[in-house]
């Protein structure tokens, strides 16, 4: 049971605060010979299976290295296309290591900012009068928690599905943030949180909350 | 006779009687939770069906209480595009690889229950919060409803409207019977 990582988003949309706790690597490093079984593609500056799966390799994984070197985008470490390096049978046999791309720190403001908006859109057309925005979203692997505090900031937690007390983790959260960032006289509202005692105190909080324990009152 | 009417009538002012004391106590027993249940009524919102191109084949509605505020076109296709992002997003942000993607989202009065079929068909049901997993719901009706009365009508056309009324009136018996739909107190 864990928690995978924590969003703080400001009342314009944008991220200002992020952390990850757990990230989960599944990659696997395979030796291959020409032809290819995968077609890959480019997509967002990155070589991304389009289509074959075998071996724990699927589509959407992403080629992390080549022959042990990381690939840099497109290209592989050497500066040359990656596709072509990979269309030619001279370069064979080759070993390549798939696995989930991590998320940039741009496409994690982008999707911080979709789910600003999709908050938004799931209050407008609630079917029942005076509903929130999204607060809980569910998938097959893990749980969004979000809590919108009075004055516009959303508290974000991506946890596993079976996690209990994120209520309360959102809620304390909160309290972390009006102590360590806010009563910072160094701290801009709005701004992207850089205050070492926030960080330091929310590890501390998610550790609490992994163990399934509850915060004492003031603590 | 008129004495046998008298008699009867006056039998029958004793039971009822009784019966009015019997009402009144049970009545005032059960005079609080009354409202308490009155609360929890559990109830399916809406139901919207959307093929693989975002067009809206089949909406009703049940138990609404609060209207979008713009027309039925645009709140389909805002419906469609939410739903879509929704759908992109998860795939970004999620740390492992998904099988089912995105199930359901709860806000504080409503949940919204999604199901997809590998055609492209989406199922997408609001319900109050009591609800706890609606997919089970939307894949039966996929299953007894969509295939038995449109893809398996020659006359219904895939991918338009489903104008067929077998449908659209066992899908209202359907939804009538589910154990957590219950109407509301005028």
């Amino acid at each position: 049971m864990v928690i995978f990582s924590v969003y703080v988003v400001n009342k314009a949309g944008g991220l200002i605060y992020q952390y990850d706790n757990y990230v989960p690597r599944a990659e696997a490093e395979k030796t291959f010979s020409y032809p290819l079984d995968f077609v890959l593609k480019h997509h967002d500056e990155k070589v991304v299976v389009s289509f074959g799966q075998r071996d724990g390799i699927r589509v959407g994984h992403a080629v992390l290295s080549i022959n042990g070197e990381d690939v840099l985008g497109k290209n592989t470490a050497d500066g040359k296309d990656t596709l072509e390096y990979l269309k030619d049978p001279a370069n064979y046999p080759v070993s390549i290591r798939f696995g989930r791309a991590r998320l940039s720190s741009n496409e994690k403001l982008m999707l911080a900012s979709m789910f600003h908006s999709l908050f938004a859109i799931g209050s407008q057309l609630s079917p029942d009068v005076g509903s929130s925005g999204i607060e809980m979203l569910e998938t097959d692997v893990f749980k969004l928690h979000c809590f919108q505090t009075l004055t516009g900031i959303k508290f974000i937690v991506l946890a596993d599905p079976r996690q209990s007390g994120i209520d309360a983790l959102l809620r304390k959260i909160y309290e972390i943030y009006s102590d360590f960032a806010l009563k910072n006289p160094f701290y801009s509202l709005e701004m992207p949180i850089r205050c070492e005692l926030f960080d330091q105190n929310l590890k501390g909080a998610l550790e609490i909350a992994e163990k399934a324990g509850n915060f004492g009152a003031g603590s | 006779m008129d004495r046998c009417q008298f008699v009867c009538y006056s039998i029958g002012d004793v039971s009822s009687e009784r019966e009015r004391q019997a009402r009144m106590r049970t009545a005032l027993q059960r005079g609080p939770e009354r409202g308490r249940k009155q609360e929890k009524k559990m109830t399916v919102h809406n139901l919207y069906i959307f093929d693989r191109n975002g067009s809206c084949l089949f909406y009703n509605e049940w138990n609404r209480k609060k209207q979008a505020g713009i027309s039925k076109e645009e709140e389909f296709k805002l419906m469609y595009g939410m739903l879509f992002s929704i759908r992109s997003f998860v795939s970004k942000m999620s740390p492992l690889d998904m099988k089912d993607g995105f199930l359901s989202f709860q806000t504080s009065k409503y949940r919204l229950h999604y199901y997809e079929t590998p055609s492209g068909l989406r199922f997408v049901m609001n319900t109050d919060l009591s609800v706890p997993n609606g997919r089970d719901t939307l894949q039966s009706i996929y299953s007894n409803l969509y295939v038995e009365y449109i893809v398996k009508n020659p006359v219904c056309v895939l991918g338009h409207s489903l104008d067929s009324e077998l449908f659209s009136s066992r899908l209202d018996s359907f939804i009538r019977g589910l154990p957590f739909y219950s109407p509301r107190a005028a």
